[in-house]
């Protein structure tokens, strides 16, 4: 099975673009769902040596198989190390390890509040999401964190519901603390980052989107960089890795 | 448990252990992180008609879905809430977002502060530092994850308070009949959970010779010190898995999502795969050779290692 690059969907777009923002990156936290695939698909890629930290206690993971699940037995054969989940979240992480985590969103606002907790109040929600699992400490304290999520104006929003992962909002967190917050934001449209006042700005469009398109998915006025850019597509190698090799059921990919 | 049979040890049933120490009212944690979840010991839980139970995880999963279907709990103390890789758990959902069938209360944490609780509970302390939950809604939404100075002047943390379950059940690989619990692959809270609770049934792969154990004590988990049962129960953890033994069951995570959107589908599967059978022998048979020869991996043993031996004189 052989790709033409003119023929890919969003979502191959949104993980081929998140795979290369880890290239040069040493050590990163994994998040579930797209995360995984994006930094599977890095470490076949841009970054051989890219070393996978996964919150149920492994570092140097060396799957065999696109773990659905961020608890996959193909994580701990071959690992260079498994670990108590206590030893993951305070040797590694805490201690100021980890270079990069890769996290998902189901909301986010301008200065990279992540929420994952719930849609409407929290005590009478319209929508119940999974929580915080390890987010709200990963985004505390690894040194970048990197965001990978659809966009619509119901993800991109102008205050989230819940701020379950704290972003570069007031409160900034201690100076004492390691992380360095939210660092780039990709989704299915572009790529995002953050200015000095840590404000979202649009970095990136991906082939064939306006911006026209981003505003109208995006709750608040996004600003522009100067030097806006264009990705690349997704090449042929990174379409039949996720397509043959790391999600064949086309469950994240399609 | 050990009722005078000093042969067998703290050696029991499934049944007679999930009997004789899971009371209604009790805080329970069947642990495990995607790892050696302990399927069977929440479907004896289900047969029993256990009530009311405060159930804990950091990720309830299906387990905690099904239990809490059979109306076994009222409230539920956890970090994850979902269906991993698949999406939700549905009757989960149902009981927090429309009280359908009745209300579900809940203590919400981050992975790290739910870890931090087992181990501030293992550890008898009162409570344990960690840097997490800065500017997030967390602390404003549970009262008990709390700012902190640090006593020696390096700013702030926060603090969570000790996680002392009445009952935690535990599945490891291999164990002997006193309670010494060899555990590889993904260690989850396993050892935290049982040091932190009041009383810990542990289930297992396989029943071992206390030898065995000895063989390679820097792979003893938990010693039989903390454990009260010993459940032998080949394959008790499916659809999760036990490393070595038989893979995550992929294919049954994501066929549970449909089940668990229809309260009549999930009430008929709980029919079928626990109320209807007797044990989790049955379960197993039900399921069929081609199913666990689907799930059965490839060998992949470890290099030995040299202890040593060191005789007097």
């Amino acid at each position: 099975m052989s790709a033409a690059p003119a023929d890919y969907s969003v979502n191959e777009m949104m993980i081929a673009a998140s795979a290369r923002q880890l290239e040069g990156e040493k050590v990163c936290f994994v998040g579930i769902g797209p995360p995984n695939i994006a930094c599977n698909l890095a470490r076949r890629t841009v970054t051989p040596g890219l070393e996978l930290v996964y919150e149920a206690g492994v570092y140097g993971a060396d799957p065999q198989r696109l773990p659905l699940s961020i608890g996959d037995p193909t994580l701990v054969t071959g690992a260079v190390s498994v670990t108590s989940m206590f030893e993951i979240f305070s040797f590694y992480l805490q201690r100021g390890l980890i270079d990069v985590a890769f996290l998902g969103a189901s909301q986010i606002d301008r200065f990279g509040n992540i929420n994952t907790t719930v849609i409407g109040g929290y005590n009478e929600p319209k929508v119940r999401l999974p929580g915080s699992g390890g987010a709200c400490e990963i985004s505390i304290n690894a040194n970048r964190v990197f965001v990978i999520m659809p966009q619509s104006r119901r993800s991109f929003v102008e205050k989230v519901d819940f701020v379950t992962s704290p972003g570069h909002l007031a409160g900034r967190r201690p100076a004492e603390w390691p992380g360095g917050g939210p660092y780039v934001v990709v989704t299915g449209l572009g790529i995002y980052r953050f200015g000095a006042d840590g404000i979202m700005y649009l970095s990136r469009l991906h082939p064939g989107v306006t911006v026209e398109q981003v505003q109208d998915n995006t709750s608040w006025d996004m600003r522009l960089s100067p030097n806006l850019a264009t990705t690349d597509p997704p090449s042929e190698l990174e379409l039949n890795l996720m397509r043959i090799e790391l999600d064949p059921e086309g469950i994240y990919t399609r | 448990m050990s009722d005078g049979d000093s042969d067998g040890g703290k050696v029991t049933s499934m049944h007679d252990a999930v009997a004789a120490l899971v009371r209604d009212g009790d805080t329970v944690a069947i642990e495990g992180f995607t790892h050696l979840i302990c399927f069977a010991a929440g479907h004896e839980i289900i047969r029993q008609r256990k009530r009311d139970l405060t159930l804990c995880r950091l990720t309830p999963d299906v387990i905690y879905d099904q239990m809490i279907a059979a109306g076994v709990a009222s409230k539920l103390v956890f970090s994850w809430l979902g269906n991993p890789g698949v999406g939700s758990l549905h009757a989960i959902r149902r009981r927090v977002e429309r009280s359908d069938p009745a209300p579900l209360e809940l203590e919400e944490y981050s992975h790290f502060g739910m870890v931090s609780r087992y181990t501030a509970g293992a550890s008898g302390l009162p409570f344990m530092p960690l840097r997490s939950y800065h500017s997030s809604d967390l602390p404003k939404v549970n009262p008990r994850i709390v700012e902190l100075e640090s006593p020696y002047g390096d700013g702030v943390v926060y603090a969570v308070p000790p996680l002392n379950p009445d009952v935690s059940i535990v599945h490891v690989q291999r164990a002997d009949k006193d309670g010494n619990c060899h555990v590889w692959g993904f260690l989850g809270c396993q050892k935290e959970a049982a040091f932190a609770a009041r009383k810990v049934i542990v289930v297992c792969e396989e029943l071992v010779d206390g030898r065995v154990i000895r063989s390679d004590p820097n792979r003893t988990v938990i010693p039989g010190l903390v454990v009260d049962a010993v459940v032998p129960e080949p394959r008790a953890c499916h659809p999760s898995f036990a490393q070595g033994y038989y893979d995550r069951d992929n294919r049954f995570y994501v066929a549970w999502d449909p089940i668990s959107r229809d309260p009549a589908k999930l009430e008929a599967w709980l029919e079928d795969w626990v109320y209807a059978l007797g044990s989790h022998k049955d379960y197993v048979a039900k399921m069929g050779a081609e199913a666990w020869a689907r799930l059965t991996p490839d060998q992949c043993m470890s290099e030995p290692v040299d202890y040593g031996a060191y005789s007097p004189g």
